[in-house]
């Protein structure tokens, strides 16, 4: 085991996430649309496993709500980007209220007030629904997240009812997504890596050994889970402006979404950080090669026809088979450090 | 609201909450012996009733032979995937259990995408007419249009009537499994403490997958009059239905068979009441359950016929 100072890690660090934007950089300069479409969409993916992971990886609770924040904050962020005369040209059924109908701003303040709303609404539902054990908190957060559909569906004069938001701004490009995915890790890793979060590590393990040791174990449960509701609403802002539609009948912002983070959670290692990035980003390739299932194929003169909905069917039984094969995913709690990638070379070194 | 609509929106209730109930048993068996929420509970409903729609379409079997391949179909669902799914976890930690649980739910959805489209089947025509109809106690008959036509009455649908007795007849051969038989006595003991039931000689794996063949089974049934009411199905029909089944064995008290079957009247006749008194929250019928979740969970936990666990440390 190697163990580096930290001002050598900090410099490797910042060595690193320049690299990553010269990578960026060139991806968006030659690889085609497409491509730097799905990167972006990569970004996005992993501010919500990162702020997923928070909550049900680092704080020990399963929350099933995440969808229901990024909802709001899509719907927040997109109301106040979209100009005037946009809204007045999809609110066929009923004008758009108050403050909504005569306000327009930049991306990034609609973006943050999308994540302070959010994290608000976190605040609502943990502030009742966290004193409650481990099983009765996830059904709850999932009835939350079903809520918020159901109130996007009614509350017509905000939400735009049924219709959904149409032509948002498509403002989300790669240096949004990735960006923020930045600013997510670095917050939300000093928090688990400060005071908090070992005090988070301690109520994982053991809630009343923790409580007992003096930890308030609500307080930090309340405040981890507002934090990750802050970010959800952070990427669910991005993702209205990189689909630039909201419709709140099918599965963009149901309970269909949570799965898909839970997934990319799953797959890097619940507790990781870097995990989850990792599993978003094989999320999102693996969405786009399984396409391949779902379209017709040609050999010889026969046409099979694709099987629609194969994907999620891969992904679920992919799912479970994680679940009772290798619980842990691809890195367990682990991180990628700095420290273990040179221990990783020096003991191939040595041999 | 006149009197007639209270009885018709009452008869309404009992039979939605007979629906509730006869799934939250279900859920409320399995939560009892193995502290697992099994989220695949609602798909099950789900794959029963496309069981008893292909059988009929497909296969061009009697309805009540398609009632019977449906049912035996879910309880053999129920059984495998406890089989497959959740007897490897047995011993890990509760919360991957749940998430297990969660997959297992995502899996048959997707499954039932893939075998049978996620484009919304009708189930009208694969049961005989009259379970449509409709019972009209009282009104005046009035000639309209050329036609002799009832005003008024109570206006009862057959479906409804059915629904309340089927339930009660199932819910009474179930009492008589569990209180009655060796194998009832095997789970309820199960259920209490599970190490020591295998030491008295239990093979308590079976026990386990005959709790979730009949909860299942029960689903089944719940499923099929689900869908001569709401002769509408598709893939996602079993997740709204599962999780307010869920609720309403919270609300009566998780572990407590009786404690689901009152939860479940509790919970269907309060819907469909205050849908009847306050016409404008329509909308958000979906949302009250929810917040009766919120509202016992901070109030009783425990339910209203649950014990109150009590942990040691």
């Amino acid at each position: 085991m190697i163990k580096l100072n930290k001002k050598t890690q900090f410099f490797l660090t910042i060595i690193f996430i320049a690299v990553i934007i010269l990578l960026l950089f060139t991806a968006k300069e030659n690889l085609n649309s497409y491509i730097v479409r799905i990167i972006t969409l990569i970004g996005i993916y992993g501010i919500m496993s990162v702020s997923l992971n928070l909550i049900n990886g680092v704080s020990g609770v399963l929350s099933l709500g995440h969808a229901g924040f990024i909802a709001v904050g899509a719907y927040i962020s997109s109301l106040l980007t979209m100009s005037i005369y946009q809204k007045e040209a999809i609110f066929i059924i009923q004008k758009v209220i108050w403050p909504f109908n005569s306000i327009e701003m930049p991306f990034l303040f609609a973006t943050i007030i999308g994540g302070i709303v959010a994290a608000i609404f976190a605040f609502l539902v943990g502030w009742p629904s966290l004193r409650l054990s481990g099983d009765y908190f996830a059904i709850t957060t999932l009835g939350f997240a079903e809520i918020i559909r159901i109130l996007a569906l009614n509350l017509t004069s905000v939400t735009n009812g049924a219709l959904g938001l149409k032509s948002i701004p498509s403002y989300t490009n790669i240096w949004w997504a990735w960006g923020w995915l930045l600013v997510t890790v670095i917050v939300i890793a000093s928090y688990v890596n400060g005071t908090f979060g070992r005090a988070l590590r301690a109520i994982r393990e053991d809630k009343i050994a923790a409580a007992s040791m003096g930890i308030n174990v609500y307080k930090h449960q309340l405040i981890t889970f507002v934090l990750g509701g802050f970010f959800a609403g952070i990427s669910g802002s991005l993702y209205a402006h990189w689909l630039t539609t909201i419709d709140p009948r099918t599965n963009t912002i149901g309970i269909m979404l949570t799965f898909n983070i839970l997934i990319m959670v799953l797959i890097g290692g619940l507790g990781s950080i870097s995990g989850a990035i990792i599993g978003a980003g094989l999320f999102a390739i693996l969405s786009e090669v399984l396409r391949f299932f779902e379209e017709p194929i040609k050999i010889f003169n026969f046409e099979i026809a694709g099987i629609s909905g194969m994907r999620m069917l891969i992904f679920s039984a992919l799912f479970v088979l994680i679940m009772i094969l290798r619980p842990k995913g691809i890195l367990g709690r682990k991180e990628i450090t700095w420290n273990n990638v040179f221990s990783l070379f020096h003991r191939k070194g040595d041999k | 609201m006149s009197f007639n609509n209270f009885i018709q929106n009452l008869l309404n209730g009992i039979s939605i909450g007979s629906l509730y109930a006869l799934i939250a048993v279900g859920y409320t068996m399995v939560y009892g012996i193995l502290k697992l929420i099994n989220f695949a509970h609602g798909d099950v409903f789900m794959m029963a009733v496309y069981f008893c729609f292909y059988a009929v379409t497909l296969f061009t079997v009697p309805w009540w032979l398609s009632v019977i391949i449906a049912v035996a179909g879910a309880a053999l669902l129920g059984f495998l995937i406890d089989r497959v799914a959740y007897k490897p976890i047995r011993n890990a930690p509760r919360i991957s259990a749940l998430i297990t649980a969660i997959g297992v739910s995502f899996f048959l959805e997707s499954l039932a995408v893939v075998l049978f489209s996620g484009v919304a089947k009708s189930f009208r025509k694969v049961f005989p007419s009259f379970l449509g109809e409709m019972i009209i106690i009282g009104g005046e008959e009035q000639v309209k249009y050329g036609q002799n036509v009832i005003v008024g009455g109570t206006r009862i649908p057959v479906i409804t009537i059915i629904t309340i007795i089927t339930t009660a007849a199932v819910l009474l051969i179930l009492w008589r499994i569990v209180y009655h038989t060796k194998q009832g006595m095997a789970m309820r003991a199960v259920s209490m403490d599970i190490p020591t039931t295998s030491l008295m000689g239990v093979n308590v794996n079976n026990i386990i997958g005959m709790t979730f063949a009949l909860g299942s089974a029960l689903a089944g049934i719940g499923g099929i009059l689900w869908a001569i009411r709401y002769p509408q199905l598709w893939p996602y029909m079993g997740f709204l239905p599962g999780i307010k089944a869920f609720i309403a064995a919270i609300l009566g008290g998780i572990g407590s068979i009786f404690g689901a079957v009152v939860g479940g009247l509790i919970l269907g006749v309060l819907e469909i009441m205050i849908v009847g008194f306050f016409p404008s929250l329509a909308g958000y019928k979906d949302a009250f359950a929810f917040l009766i979740l919120i509202v016992v969970l901070s109030v009783k936990p425990s339910g209203l016929m649950g014990q109150k666990e009590i942990k040691k440390v």
